[in-house]
């Protein structure tokens, strides 16, 4: 029989091949719209290849369920939407203090409290900051096309291990619900080897894995120990990519869906003579404040982001709020369309010239 | 004076110095006297050294005064979240099914913060070993009331007493657990005299043996003193565990069923690449085209934003599929997007259908959009406002007719879902209506090679989609013609 590695899926159940070609080898999870598909997807893709798929009582099982087999030293993951995010960040601060790697996908849909199932980006702060207790960051990569859902996780793990972080990938609603043609990856040579540290019968049991340190000192040394890995991050680990930034005066800014809808407004207001660039996250933390940085010769910013303005704070802080930094945003599960992003930064830098 | 002479020693399941213990004390543990928890430790570290299974148990090390339990036991240690340790264990059982995995919980822990994960993992029957020390009250946090203190109990937080009628009664987790079908063994022990605590010690063995054998979930209850804060002493608190606590929770044997059970088998994970592509990825059913193939027609120079509108049930999103699917089957950039929650249970569906030769900017189609595909009279007029000012109208004539104010618009039209009726089902409209649409870009946009391609990516699209299926994929491609015969153009 022969097999063809292009297909049709949207971005929920792309990343479900995706973590399975990289190896994935335990997903637990809670159903949620509008990241149910991920579960979906992954009820029949995990047994079918003899891996752990198992619908936890709770989203915040499901994370501690990840931790037992991340502690084992397994590939594993989980996934959700912003309700079921805020109950798992406390376990998200257990892995982190506990520095397990594991891989947390979320579909943001609108909030605050039940919200709605419309598409937002407001999970932001709470997953680009923390989110939970405790002084620590997880590296968020921000998938914008159904393409990137199948091929960043195996860049996830591989970060997720090598730096033995969370590693989320957060993107929103209509990424997750939209279907479009994607290239599968190949799958990892071989099953990922289990890490030194585990808790797996092929490791000395002298292993243990714990966020507890009583003695102030040591937890002072924990704290200053994962700051300096963060530090190694913000150095090694930016990413973006950028369209027409060469020439251009403005730059929009913006991650998931806003980054695409950016993209056709960035050709938009090129045809009405405004010299306009795209700068599209691909992590947001690390932020690409490097990428952002060397864009001096542009003069204003405008973050396009689909929450009351989060994302906009790096903005501004990766300039040091040296020029005006402009906010376009739709909320409530709206989408902002292409005419409304070019109109809104006309009208910006309209009135910054006022 | 004669040398001291040890008789009989610390386990082998302990270290034999506690290195792991912060402080100059390396010898004893940190436990108050009279407290169970040292008992318990002992039990168990004594089990899994005589059955040789300290390489590959990990105790899971609660919230509460066990909290430094992997100060102690030579085997994997890892400390769980409050009350978490029945999903920890889980993942951690589930990962590698030859872990043996010991969930050591306290009460507030096990019955209050964590008590839906204990029921849950029971009754999933998950391979866990689990010992819930019961002593009716939070130790480390410093007395306060527990789900299992007594009635009329006082502690920091029931000062007067516990009262049922206010705080409820104490929760009875043995019997809670042995009520479900899944696990194999439920025993409730004292370790209070010493006849007490050698049958702890046997459901303590039993318990772990399950684990060895793969019978599933085992709990064992142990009474359990805690004379800090229940501020008594070493007599007094075996009083209260053999007479006023076992009164309320009685000992014994609440379910044992493991002989009977057989062991749970988990699959083993495929990881070699060519079985993983074998079960991954789709099989290539049409010959299709080569990857280099890109359409010539002029149409596609720029991107084509397709909106698909109905009630719920006609196929809306299905066609749309089948447009999206004829895109990927030559080499366009194709996005569909549907209308998702609960409009989509019921109700009013729509989607969004784009093609691009280039990356696609927005997959949502609110409006400039080419084509506007009707598959009734109210959904037509609801995203009418959509259609680009030269964009072209196809709707189903069947179920409603055009508005006249748009007879100057470029319009098809055929009665699909009375044609597919005539077929013998209804959900043959969507090929009905792609026949019209293959009538539409023949008439205005496709070059000469292109038209008998549509008629062939029609037919690979249908295999793709349905190619187990044979007589589906015949009576499709048979109503795909038969749109193409009937479809007409509206001329004003």
């Amino acid at each position: 029989m022969e097999y063809t590695n292009r297909m049709l899926l949207k971005g929920n159940e792309a990343v479900v091949y995706g973590a399975l070609l990289a190896g994935c080898e335990c997903f637990f999870g809670y159903p949620i719209t509008p990241a149910s598909e991920i579960a979906h997807t992954a009820a029949r893709g995990f047994p079918k290849l003899g891996r752990t798929f198992l619908q936890a009582e709770c989203e915040i099982a499901a994370i501690n369920m990840v931790m037992g087999a991340a502690a084992n030293g397994r590939r594993a993951m989980t996934a959700s939407s912003g309700l079921g995010i805020s109950l798992k960040q406390e376990g998200i601060s257990y892995l982190s203090g506990s520095e397990l790697p594991a891989l947390v996908v979320d579909i943001m849909r609108g909030g605050p409290g039940l919200g709605n199932i419309g598409p937002e980006q407001s999970d932001y702060n709470q997953v680009v900051k923390g989110g939970g207790h405790g002084s620590y960051h997880c590296i968020v990569l921000a998938p914008s096309s159904a393409q990137e859902m199948c091929d960043f996780p195996r860049l996830a793990f591989e970060l997720a291990e090598k730096y033995r972080i969370v590693v989320y990938l957060l993107t929103d609603g209509v990424i997750g619900q939209t279907m479009e043609t994607v290239t599968l990856p190949e799958p990892i040579p071989a099953r990922a080897e289990i890490p030194e540290w585990a808790l797996d019968v092929s490791r000395p049991r002298t292993n243990m894995i714990s966020s507890i340190y009583l003695e102030h000192d040591d937890l002072e040394a924990l704290n200053r120990k994962l700051q300096a890995k963060y530090a190694a991050i913000r150095a090694a680990e930016q990413r973006s990519e950028e369209y027409r930034t060469d020439d251009a005066e403005i730059v929009l800014i913006g991650y998931g869906i806003s980054g695409r809808l950016c993209r056709s407004a960035v050709d938009e207001l090129r045809t009405k003579g405004i010299k306009a660039g795209l700068l599209r996250p691909i992590t947001l933390w690390p932020f690409p404040v490097d990428a952002i940085r060397a864009l001096r010769h542009v003069k204003q910013f405008v973050a396009v982001e689909m929450s009351d303005g989060q994302m906009i704070d790096d903005v501004k802080l990766a300039i040091n709020c040296d020029r005006p930094v402009h906010l376009v945003n739709r909320m409530g599960g709206n989408v902002a369309t292409i005419d409304e992003i070019v109109n809104r930064t006309i009208d910006a830098l309209g009135a910054k010239e006022a | 004076m004669e040398k001291e002479k040890i008789l009989y020693g610390r386990s082998n399941g302990f270290f034999p110095s506690f290195e792991r213990r912060p402080g100059p004390i390396k010898t004893n543990m940190h436990y108050c006297p009279g407290c169970g928890h040292g008992i318990l430790h002992k039990l168990i570290a004594e089990a899994i050294d005589d059955f040789g299974i300290k390489d590959k148990t990990i105790i899971i090390a609660p919230v509460g005064c066990a909290v430094f339990s992997y100060y102690y036991f030579d085997c994997f240690g890892i400390s769980a979240p409050h009350g978490r340790a029945p999903a920890v264990a889980t993942g951690l059982a589930r990962a590698n099914p030859e872990n043996l995995v010991i969930s050591y919980q306290g009460d507030g822990d096990l019955a209050s913060i964590g008590f839906n994960h204990i029921l849950q993992a029971a009754n999933r029957g998950e391979n866990l070993a689990v010992f819930f020390v019961n002593n009716a009250i939070y130790g480390m946090t410093g007395g306060q009331m527990a789900p299992t203190t007594l009635p009329g109990q006082k502690t920091q937080t029931s000062p007067l007493g516990r009262s049922v009628t206010s705080e409820g009664y104490p929760l009875k987790v043995s019997e809670t657990v042995a009520a479900l079908d899944a696990p194999v063994y439920v025993e409730r022990c004292a370790l209070s005299t010493v006849q007490n605590i050698r049958k702890a010690r046997l459901a303590i063995r039993k318990a772990l043996t399950n684990s060895i054998e793969r019978k599933g979930f085992s709990l064992v209850e142990l009474l359990s003193g805690c004379p800090v804060n229940l501020k008594m002493n070493a007599r007094d608190m075996n009083e209260f565990l053999d007479n006023q606590m076992s009164r309320y929770f009685p000992l014994g044997v609440y379910k044992d069923t493991a002989e009977s059970r057989d062991p749970i088998s988990r699959p083993t994970g495929i990881y070699e690449p060519q079985a993983v592509r074998e079960l991954l990825y789709p099989v290539r059913v049409a010959d299709g085209v080569s990857e280099s193939f890109r359409n010539p027609s002029r149409i596609f120079q720029s991107e084509r934003r397709i909106k698909l509108c109905g009630s719920g049930g006609q196929g809306v999103l299905s066609l749309g599929y089948m447009l999206a699917t004829m895109g990927k089957l030559r080499n366009f950039n194709v996005s569909w997007l549907p209308s998702y929650g609960p409009e989509m249970r019921g109700g009013t569906a729509n989607c969004s259908v784009v093609l691009s030769r280039n990356p696609i900017g927005s997959p949502l189609v609110s409006k400039e959009c080419n084509l506007l595909i009707a598959l009734n009279g109210p959904s037509l007029e609801r995203y009418l406002p959509t259609l680009k000012r030269n964009g072209i109208l196809l709707y189903d004539e069947s179920n409603g007719s055009c508005p006249d104010e748009v007879l100057d618009r470029v319009i098809y039209t055929l009665p699909a879902s009375d044609l597919a009726k005539q077929l013998g089902d209804l959900k043959y409209a969507n090929s009905v209506l792609l026949g019209a649409v293959a009538v539409m870009m023949c008439d205005l946009f496709l070059d000469e090679e292109d038209k008998a391609d549509f008629d062939r990516v029609f037919e690979e699209a249908i295999m793709d989609c349905f190619h187990e299926k044979e007589h589906v994929v015949k009576n499709n491609i048979k109503a795909f013609y038969i749109g193409k015969a009937n479809a007409r153009r509206i001329r004003n």
